[in-house]
């Protein structure tokens, strides 16, 4: 290899300092780092996936199987990345992966050893058939192959980069920046259509990217694409794949705003997920060549025969000095042609039996010697090609004649061309078979919204791909209603012979015996061989989708671009049938890899989903509060005093609520404004209770079932007036409440005259529980009468502090002389600073969620833990609330016989022995017995009580009303740890509410 | 992606909507005492090949609740109207 002193598309006067293995790469601005590796003469870049086989630059452009590396290092390490399509940057460090020590001396190439034993399916018949029952055994073999078997390794650290996503609309988007690209989004351009041009390469040409320089068709893309440039309503993508095509007209491309520099620049990202909105689409997106199959077709030196094209005219490399090409179609003339006019000494196996003089006589003269009838049976060498043996054929490919060995530094190859039908696949399913061109194609049908033009059509000129591609813009745009003219079509040019013109479908060459020579691969990133899917033929396999699973052809991160046709081909030949009977598999998104990265843009950690504070949540971090996560919200879960943990410091709090007073944050409740001359009917329907008595001035407590009669959610709702009541929801349900409240009012019950908005936003809340509450609030609410005559339980009053006007509720949940303030958010945090320090006198403390649970544990209410969507009122001992004179939600379907079954576990209050309490979740089985499988009931919630001095929980328990007394084992299977409790009543303490109702 | 004209708000993308339920099932009155009715509204739905009915709900919007009209087969979106204006 070497770098050719003129031509090419790189600009010498900008050298770039690229490094592979810590070797200097001679790289030029306009390179990618396959081709400065090429120019390197730098031939092993990779190993293989199973065997580890030395490969080598395969490809230019997004097939690549081969050359897959590591880029990068730090905290930008990056693996897999494929040579072909990396650009090169000044600055750019690379290495090799799956490979111990290097690439170039691999311990892993072992493996190739042991491939009779590695070949399709050998996961299962080895350790699945035999060893079906060693567990272990399979568990450690696994390790080890996949270790031995892999791909790079990425990184730990976390990525310092930005990625954004946005929407853009359309009236068209071209995917591909060709000729028929250009051609597409220059008539739909011109027609006052709103055009993205979207191409994955940095630069806008295609296929005339690999063509000499200086050429007519460079003039023809300057042309249309400064006509483009001017156009305000065409938009230009450069380094943006297509990578999936969506329903409802939604295509996701990734722009690679910054993997070209080393790092991006000030306030860059470094990729941007373009989420398109396109009234039409076309699919411009080319077409891949093929490899050929025959043995060691995988060593280094071997190449596509228009990747070898683009190498010398777009990179100016001469990829080889004595080059063999093979081919059975016309395309991979030039690329012989002018090889060998760069200086190689060139040889061309033409596989078809004869071909026109016409064809022959550029490349003859340029001094190509042609072989007729001719292909290559099998590439020798050790870790790169050195020479090729090549064989007469007969018109299946197998060998008719004495081989002969021709000295070759590159194998150019070129089984003919794949459109790059995958988009259009996302969308419609499989393509056709077409057979002239032989490959597939996409079905035309005039109400698809995506329509393909050019090479991934199958066209066979460049005259007839310009034309259709503007013809297709131009129907696109008149389609999307943009009638004006769209002009003449940019001058036709010609160029010499066109792809895969007469292409005879010859895919794989043999011995006369029928097999390869040696290892040839089908899918080069898998590994898999040829002889791996006659193995699978053999076993019975006869699907294609199961052939793929089997041998895993297709099914590595170029998900098959060059192995696909080779494969069904072969299957096809096997089983004695056409290609389109055997059919192919199908595309998924992506096209190519795209990093998880640009589709996650913003969206993680705290960027994930929104938190939600209290409007008194910076008091809380300012005082020392540990918070914790309850949904979406932040909570204080308790304040820590001097050297005190989390049990010391709930404890503490739990037993100063009880002792004095404490003030506790339950903003985060739902809070929905039910208002409408139907209210009271609406909350008679939701709630099992009854509303229609309820008046103005007081509240009540209620509890909601879901459709199918298990309880949804509880809480208090207050009469504010005649038609408007304020309803409060667990922290968890109010989102759930509103919508199906919304749902009804929408839907079944439009009758009602109601209206329902959240306002949780709008009110924080502070429940002031404890014996001094009274006290406390009397003093800091002057004039308002919380008196137990004038306030008693289940009322509220309104009150002022500094001219905020708040509301205050009488209920409790601690099972203490409770309030409940509630206030406009934006003075919450005011309020709250004015109750704890006017509190100070009665001994104030603020409390946190951890001891808030353990004062409503030893009351019995039921929170969260046991309102978890499985069990019924009656289960929770909450049936007394139904009333009985009205329908409500779920009043029905709670009464089905198995919810009213006897034996299913009851809400009970346990007193656990011993000093350390039940963890949560634990399963509750009898005195005696084993103890396996669900055992009668589980601890639904734990705390230990300063109240009563124990340890106590809630549980769910088998015929738990029956069972008082009894001792219970309590089994955590998880800790590996069985205590004992006794059944209790789970109204642990003051059972007959007189605190609360001091 | 699919986007769902709403009757409120316009052309606007799915992520703004939420799925609700079949709205091709009516709700059992209220006074409806058999289980059987209910049962069949809460659990029992056919699973149409081509164009059904969906109750979606605007939840990032208007938060009105919408009923769809999508082809089960093709993912293609229909007519879009307010709940309240379709008869159950």
């Amino acid at each position: 290899m070497k770098r050719l002193d003129t031509g090419g598309r790189i600009d010498r006067s900008k050298p770039l300092s690229v490094t592979f293995d810590g070797t200097a790469l001679p790289a030029y601005h306009g390179d990618t780092l396959a081709s400065a590796m090429l120019a390197g003469d730098t031939m092993v870049v990779g190993r293989s996936f199973k065997y580890h086989r030395p490969r080598g630059v395969y490809s230019a452009g997004v097939e690549e199987p081969g050359a897959m590396v590591h880029l990068r290092d730090g905290n930008r390490h990056e693996p897999n990345a494929r040579a072909t399509v990396v650009e090169a940057f000044d600055g750019l460090v690379s290495s090799g992966q799956n490979a111990w020590p290097n690439v170039r001396f691999d311990v892993g190439a072992v493996n190739g050893l042991f491939s009779p034993f590695l070949s399709a399916g050998f996961y299962y018949k080895t350790f699945i058939g035999p060893f079906k029952n060693t567990t272990k055994f399979w568990m450690m073999c696994e390790a080890f192959i996949r270790k031995a078997a892999g791909m790079g390794r990425g990184t730990y650290l976390e990525d310092p980069d930005h990625y954004e996503k946005r929407n853009a609309f359309c009236d068209v988007l071209v995917i591909g920046g060709g000729v028929a690209g250009l051609s597409a989004a220059l008539a739909a351009g011109r027609s006052g259509a709103k055009v993205i041009l979207a191409e994955q390469d940095f630069e806008l040409g295609g296929a005339v990217l690999s063509e000499p320089i200086g050429g007519e068709d460079e003039a023809w893309v300057e042309a249309v694409l400064t006509e483009l440039q001017s156009m305000e309503n065409v938009r230009i993508l450069t380094r943006t794949t297509a990578f999936g095509a969506y329903d409802g007209d939604v295509y996701g491309l990734v722009e690679r705003v910054s993997d070209h520099l080393k790092a991006p620049e000030n306030h860059q990202v470094r990729q941007r997920y373009w989420m398109v909105h396109a009234e039409r689409s076309i699919l411009a997106t080319g077409a891949i060549e093929r490899p050929l199959v025959f043995g060691g077709n995988d060593k280094p030196g071997v190449m596509l025969a228009n990747a070898a094209r683009t190498y010398l005219n777009r990179f100016a490399i001469l990829p080889g000095e004595s080059v063999v090409v093979c081919t059975n179609n016309d395309s991979a003339y030039e690329t012989a042609a002018e090889l060998a006019r760069a200086g190689a000494t060139v040889t061309l196996a033409e596989m078809r039996a004869s071909v026109p003089s016409s064809l022959t006589h550029e490349a003859t003269e340029a001094g190509v010697s042609i072989l007729i009838g001719h292909a290559v049976l099998e590439a020798r060498g050790k870790s790169r090609v050195a020479s090729a043996v090549v064989v007469p054929i007969d018109a299946s490919g197998q060998a008719s004649g004495a081989p002969k060995t021709i000295p070759a530094d590159l194998i150019a190859t070129s089984g003919g061309w794949s459109p790059a039908v995958h988009l259009w696949s996302h969308l419609f399913g499989k393509p056709i078979y077409n057979e002239d061109a032989a490959c597939f194609i996409p079905r035309s049908e005039e109400n698809h919204k995506m329509q393909a033009a050019g090479t991934a059509m199958a066209t066979t000129s460049l005259s007839e791909t310009i034309e259709q591609g503007f013809d297709q813009g131009v129907k696109a745009a008149q389609a999307t209603g943009h009638a004006k003219e769209c002009g003449a079509r940019p001058d036709h040019f010609m160029t010499g012979a066109y792809w895969q013109r007469g292409i005879e479908p010859i895919w794989a060459v043999v011995r006369t015996n029928g097999k390869c020579q040696g290892k040839a691969f089908v899918d080069f990133q898998h590994d898999v061989k040829i002889s791996d899917i006659d193995q699978a033929h053999l076993e019975g396999y006869v699907s294609v989708e199961h052939l793929k699973r089997y041998t895993t052809t297709g099914m590595a991160t170029d998900q098959g671009k060059l192995s696909n046709v080779n494969a069904l081909a072969r299957m096809s030949e096997l089983r004695g049938m056409k290609i389109p009977e055997v059919g192919t598999t199908t595309f998924r998104p992506p096209f190519t890899p795209i990093s998880m990265a640009s589709l996650v843009g913003h969206e993680h950690g705290k960027h994930f989903r929104p938190t939600r504070l209290s409007p008194i949540h910076h008091w809380h971090v300012e005082n020392g509060a540990k918070m914790t996560e309850a949904g979406a919200w932040m909570r204080p879960w308790y304040y820590a005093e001097a050297g005190e943990g989390l049990d010391e410091a709930y404890i503490r709090e739990a037993a100063h609520v009880r002792e004095h007073v404490g003030m506790v944050d339950v903003s985060t409740l739902g809070k929905i404004a039910i208002q409408g001359p139907d209210a009271a009917e609406f909350l008679n329907r939701m709630y099992v209770n009854g509303w229609k008595t309820l008046q103005v001035g007081r509240l009540r407590y209620g509890v909601m079932l879901r459709e199918d009669g298990f309880v949804m959610d509880d809480g208090a709702t207050a009469r504010l007036g005649e038609h408007d009541y304020f309803m409060s929801t667990t922290t968890a349900n109010a989102a759930k409440v509103l919508a199906f409240s919304e749902h009804l009012l929408q839907t079944a019950w439009k009758d009602l005259k109601v209206h329902v908005t959240t306002v949780t936003d709008q009110w924080a809340a502070i429940a002031v529980a404890g014996p001094k509450a009274r006290d406390l609030l009397s003093n800091v609410f002057k004039g308002a009468d919380l008196s137990r005559e004038a306030l008693p339980n289940n009322h509220f009053t309104y009150a002022k502090l500094d001219g905020v006007a708040v509301r205050i509720h009488r209920m409790s949940y601690s099972g203490e002389l409770a309030y409940e303030v509630y206030i406009p958010s934006g003075y919450a945090r005011a309020v709250w600073e004015t109750l704890h320090e006017q509190g100070q006198k009665y001994r104030i403390k603020p409390y946190g969620t951890e001891s808030m649970s353990t004062l409503r544990i030893e009351k019995g209410h039921v929170a969260g833990p046991e309102l978890e969507g499985r069990t019924t009122m009656k289960d929770l001992g909450l049936e007394a609330f139904a009333s009985s004179k009205k329908p409500f939600v779920g009043s029905v379907l709670r009464k089905r016989p198995v919810l009213e079954d006897p034996e299913r576990p009851t809400l009970v209050g346990l007193e656990i022995d011993g000093a350390t309490g039940a963890k949560s979740g634990s399963i509750l089985f009898p005195k005696t017995g084993e103890t396996k499988g669900h055992g009668d009931g589980w601890v639904s919630s734990t705390t230990y009580s300063p109240a009563l001095g124990k340890n106590i929980a809630l549980a769910l328990l088998k015929n738990g009303s029956s069972r008082k007394g009894e001792t219970v084992r309590v089994v955590n299977f998880i800790g590996n740890e069985t205590l004992t409790a006794k059944v209790v009543s789970h109204h642990f303490f003051d059972p007959k509410g007189e605190r609360q109702n001091a | 992606m699919i986007r769902i004209k709403c009757p409120i708000c316009g052309l606007r993308n799915e992520t703004e909507f939420t799925y609700g339920a079949d709205a091709t099932v009516k709700r059992p009155e209220m006074g409806e005492q058999e289980q059987q009715p209910w049962v069949d509204y809460v659990f029992n739905r056919d699973n149409p090949r081509g164009w059904h009915k969906e109750y979606w709900h605007h939840v990032q919007g208007c938060r009105q609740w919408v009923v769809l009209e999508r082809n089960t087969l093709t993912h293609e979106i229909g007519e879009c109207k307010l709940a309240r204006e379709v008869e159950q």
